[in-house]
């Protein structure tokens, strides 16, 4: 199954479910604040996702790794190689 | 000279375009690399008819280190990435193959880091990571952090791909894999990239990460511009809906 099937299977279950509950189609004994709180729930959810989604890219953009000694360690390695490849024989342009 | 380790072979596929000042320094690195840690490899280098005389600096260095270490496949036009794998693995006689960038933005300091890690679990790929661990960029600014990061969200999202850098092409593969994943890969670029890794897990291949950190010098005069953003998304679709 791909993934976009496995996506449109678990949201129709779910909003299956919910319009079940919401429009009365099973026979519940949901009190009706119950039911104020099933209808608000899949905009709460969606909107709690994207907060969710909002925070982790936040943190990861601030814990992204710069790595300055990387770039250094290359530079220095740099010079020793075009030394290097000079001694035996190499010809830059 | 004998091999120290084993019977086992690294080739590293170095598909190139206009990188005549970077290729001796990438194949230095890397020979320096192999030596320091004795395992056998070759470095094939596939140039794709480069105007700047990429094959020519390659031809002085198949002088300096031998035919055995350099080993020259060339094309006569820019044929993309994936037909140059296949070009490159016609002739690799290792049995491991490492595919990597040639403009130095991949050190070849991490190749044991994932000759071991490979060994750890027989991994079918190790995946070279920017995003976990001490892995990390060097060069980028706050917008491009921010894009980065957020493609990557959307993917690990979408395609739950048990990796989680999907873009990256720093990567060791055995050779039997990888010539399975090209011939059932068919997107280009950036995604060409991100759907090995996915079909590699729907053969049930194992994947193994080795964070690196990616020093982008390239990134000032090539910026990520709204086609390559439009490509990206183009691409993650296709996956999403067919994988």
């Amino acid at each position: 199954m791909t993934k976009l099937l496995q996506w449109l299977l678990g949201v129709g279950l779910l909003l299956g479910m919910w319009a079940c509950l919401v429009w009365d189609l099973v026979p519940t004994q949901l009190t009706p604040q119950w039911k104020e709180v099933v209808w608000v729930a899949p905009m709460y959810l969606l909107m709690s996702f994207a907060c969710y989604s909002l925070a982790t890219i936040g943190y990861r953009v601030a814990t992204f790794n710069d790595c300055e000694d990387a770039a250094k360690e290359l530079q220095q390695e740099i010079e020793e190689a075009r030394r290097d490849l000079a001694k035996k024989g190499l010809k830059f342009s | 000279m004998a091999s120290k380790k084993g019977s086992d072979k690294y080739s590293v596929l170095l598909p190139t375009y206009n990188e005549r000042d970077n290729l001796p320094l990438i194949v230095w690195l890397l020979v320096r690399a192999f030596q320091e840690s004795g395992h056998d490899f070759e470095i094939i280098v596939i140039d794709d008819g480069s105007p700047d005389g990429t094959l020519e600096v390659a031809q002085q260095l198949e002088k300096i280190y031998g035919k055995d270490n350099i080993v020259l496949r060339p094309r006569a036009k820019k044929l993309g990435l994936g037909t140059a794998y296949i070009h490159g693995m016609k002739h690799a006689t290792g049995n491991y193959i490492i595919i990597m960038d040639a403009d130095l933005s991949h050190h070849p300091k991490f190749i044991p880091e994932f000759i071991s890690k490979q060994q750890e679990k027989n991994y079918d790929v190790v995946s070279g990571t920017r995003y976990r661990g001490t892995g990390g960029v060097y060069g980028w600014d706050l917008k491009r952090k921010l894009i980065s990061r957020g493609a990557n969200y959307l993917t690990q999202i979408l395609l739950r791909p048990g990796a989680s850098d999907l873009t990256g092409s720093f990567r060791l593969y055995k050779k039997a894999v990888l010539e399975k994943l090209v011939e059932s890969c068919v997107s280009k670029g950036y995604v060409f990239q991100m759907e090995m890794i996915v079909r590699a897990r729907q053969l049930g291949f194992t994947i193994g990460e080795v964070p690196i950190t990616f020093v982008d010098r390239v990134y000032g005069e090539s910026k990520l511009g709204g086609n390559e953003v439009i490509s990206f998304a183009k691409g993650l679709l296709y996956l999403f809906a067919t994988t």
